[in-house]
């Protein structure tokens, strides 16, 4: 079993990069097993490409514009993701779903993904997620524990 | 089930919106507007400005790497830093394999599906891709059962409804002229190339220590540490995985990507007659070879009126043709700037934002329009292959012949030089700098060998910073063209900080004289065969390789709103 926890966002945009923050949050207050990964994956498209090739789950940790409270953490798989991916892309812009579309041209996008999405509040230049957000990182890295619990040997909290 | 409605979230640059007027099928007005990243000083200032490169390298999702670069250069130059020989050649590896990686993303993944029908591609016969192939190269992927298998792949992919990448492709436009064999041929090749372009990914992962954003990086060189008997660190195993890398690169690069590009340029070589627009052209030179920045791999420099007898050459990280060249205008631009300056050099560069809506002759854009001696200049790899041309770069020139040469032969006839000033000739551009990139990233990493056979394995010079003021510029040739950081470090903390990117140069607005941007410029007279269908505008916007998001809203003479599209 193959695992990449992906963050993505623009960490200079405040809780745009809550994506990222929720990577960060999740090496540093977990022990995680060894075929999992974390990544970083900034605002990257297709450089992105050869860590999620083949990969049995793919979790990706993202600021998503839903309906709900700032910070509410929202869960997508399958049906959901197509249509998250749907809205936003086209030949030309290469982002996540041009990534997956391209790694299914060559038999090699991953299994299964997951996409952990948290509302964001305040999109403005800065380096700090806003309160509600950081509740919701939180709340979105037990998500991710749970969901890597049930994939395989679950990851253990550091101790403080 | 809860139904969950879902908005994209901007997260790159920001969105490039392309206004036209189009007249009797032809564009008469353009305008390009963007919300391009504004104010990374607000974040810096008061930073130390040995960790402004962690930062930079945030600005922009596609360019991570060339920011980062970009910045530790503008420190060093404020410092008159010099740079150890491993380090530079250990980034100008990574300069050269991202640049690689770069534009055959470009070429094969964001442009090609403006010229190449994927649909029509299905028709083709993998026999006759096969015989053409084999006329343009002897590349060995060209084969009849791998063109076979790539058009069965092609086949179920469509048949599934589910067209992914290709979903709002213009398949079928009266604009898209190949035959089936040659869309079938350029398809198996843009298959192949998302195999490839992970190969120059691996390269920058590895000396970078990791992508999309690299770790290695430093104020005074790289932190790479060099010992050829330690596995921790860049050893010769490491450096021969590297060799075999780069080596795969080039069969695709000089065989496959080389011939397609020729061919597209063959075979729509009325699109040489088009997008043209501003030709002065600026590139910079970059893969120094020696700790100071005064003799370069690559040379650049400035071509005024696209008169290749008047380059003149950009000669060291001191030149101060290029320094004090460099100004920004916001006549056009929702800024407004304290004395009502008309430009600005970028070390007095201000961000005070006053958005009043998209008035046609007045502001309309969040980018700036930057001027080299006063002028609008085009970047990006049209530019810097001229002025290496100009410059006399002989691999530059040999790589060119050959691509005129293949183009000349598909079309039975003569392409001339000048054809180079057009859409077409930006995206040749890119394949030819694409070819001489792939020979750099080899002559680097025999220097980088040698050098550390000679016992040298330094990597970094520790940075000191004065008290008092001091200024720094750094550039890089990025893949998009000219990017340049400036640096003002006050008691060894950032006080000013302005990257003026290369997107900034091309999509800008028009000037502080009314003089209308790259984009723009070379939007005018373009066809527009079907205003709903604008194809033809999103050729030669694309031929910039724009790494903005972007909209394209066509007008008709009477302006009335004819068609709203999803550009990019």
């Amino acid at each position: 079993m193959s695992i990449l926890v992906l963050g993505l966002g623009n960490i200079l945009l405040s809780d745009e990069g809550v994506g990222v923050r929720i990577v960060e949050a999740l090496q540093a207050s977990h022990e995680l097993p060894a075929d999992v990964e974390v990544l970083d994956g900034g605002t990257s498209g297709m450089d992105l490409l050869d860590m999620v090739a083949e990969r049995d789950c793919l979790i990706v940790a993202d600021a998503v514009n839903a309906d709900g409270p700032a910070g509410r953490v929202i869960r997508l798989e399958d049906e959901n993701i197509k249509m998250l991916f749907e809205t936003r892309f086209s030949p030309h812009q290469l982002g996540l779903s041009d990534l997956l579309a391209a790694l299914r041209l060559v038999n090699k996008a991953p299994r299964r993904v997951v996409v952990i999405g948290v509302v964001p509040q305040n999109l403005s230049l800065g380096l700090e997620l806003s309160p509600a957000v950081a509740s919701g990182r939180d709340a979105a890295v037990a998500m991710i524990v749970d969901e890597l619990s049930r994939l395989g040997p679950a990851p253990t909290a550091r101790l403080h | 089930m809860t139904r969950i409605t879902i908005d994209p979230i901007t997260r790159i640059e920001g969105h490039l919106r392309i206004d036209c007027e189009v007249d009797g099928g032809k564009v008469t007005k353009a305008w390009s507007s963007g919300t391009m990243w504004r104010g990374i000083e607000l974040i810096l200032k008061g930073r130390d400005p040995r960790d402004a490169w962690i930062f930079t390298q945030r600005i922009c999702g596609v360019c991570t790497t060339v920011h980062a670069i970009a910045s530790v250069r503008a420190v060093e130059n404020a410092l008159n830093l010099e740079v150890p020989l491993n380090a530079q050649y250990i980034r100008n590896m990574i300069v050269a394999a991202h640049g690689v990686h770069d534009h055959i993303v470009h070429f094969y993944h964001l442009a090609a599906l403006d010229w190449v029908d994927i649909v029509s591609a299905l028709k083709g016969d993998p026999a006759g891709a096969a015989k053409l192939g084999a006329t343009l190269s002897d590349y060995k992927a060209n084969s009849i059962p791998n063109i076979r298998s790539v058009r069965d792949r092609l086949q179920t992919f469509v048949a599934s409804g589910n067209l992914g990448v290709f979903a709002s492709g213009y398949w079928g436009h009266p604009a898209m002229k190949l035959p089936p064999d040659v869309n079938l041929l350029a398809a198996t090749h843009y298959i192949q190339a998302l195999e490839v372009q992970r190969t120059a990914n691996k390269i920058v992962a590895i000396l970078g220590s990791k992508t999309p954003h690299i770790q290695n990086l430093a104020v005074g060189g790289v932190s790479n540490a060099i010992n050829p008997d330690s596995q921790s660190t860049l050893t010769l195993e490491r450096l021969y995985t590297i060799k075999a890398l780069i080596d795969e690169l080039g069969d695709f690069v000089h065989n496959a990507m080389m011939n397609d590009v020729a061919a597209v340029g063959a075979l729509y070589a009325d699109w040489t007659q088009y997008g043209a627009g501003v030709t002065n052209y600026l590139s910079v030179p970059d893969l120094p070879l020696d700790t100071k920045g005064t003799t370069f791999e690559l040379p650049g420099g400035y071509i005024p009126a696209g008169d290749l007898s008047k380059f003149q050459a950009i000669t060291s990280y001191q030149d101060a043709f290029f320094r004090d060249g460099v100004k920004e205008a916001v006549k056009h631009s929702w800024y407004e700037y304290s004395g009502a300056a008309a430009a600005l050099h970028p070390y007095e560069g201000q961000t005070n934002p006053k958005y009043d809506d998209f008035h046609d002759d007045g502001k309309y854009s969040w980018i700036k329009a930057p001027t080299f001696q006063d002028k609008r200049a085009q970047v990006g790899p049209l530019a810097n292959v001229l002025g290496m041309y100009a410059a006399g770069h002989e691999p530059t020139k040999r790589h060119l012949t050959k691509l005129v040469e293949v183009a000349s032969k598909v079309a039975g006839a003569q392409i001339p030089l000048s054809a180079l000033h057009s859409t077409i000739g930006r995206i040749a551009a890119r394949a030819v700098r694409c070819a001489v990139l792939h020979e750099a990233l080899q002559n680097q990493w025999q220097l980088l060998v040698d050098n550390i056979a000679k016992g040298d394995f330094r990597t970094f010079n520790r940075p000191v910073f004065p008290k008092g003021e001091v200024r720094g510029f750094g550039y890089h040739e990025a893949p998009r063209g000219v990017l340049s950081h400036w640096v003002v470090i006050k008691d060894g903390k950032i006080d000013n900080y302005q990257a003026v990117v290369p997107s900034t140069w091309n999509a800008s607005p028009r000037d502080q004289n009314d003089e209308p941007g790259p984009y723009e410029a070379a939007l005018i007279d373009n066809p527009v065969a079907d205003a709903n269908l604008p194809l033809e505008v999103l050729r030669t916007v694309h031929s910039f390789d724009p790494c903005i998001a972007c909209a394209v809203h066509m007008v008709d003479a009477e302006k009335r709103p004819i068609v709203q599209v999803k550009a990019m």
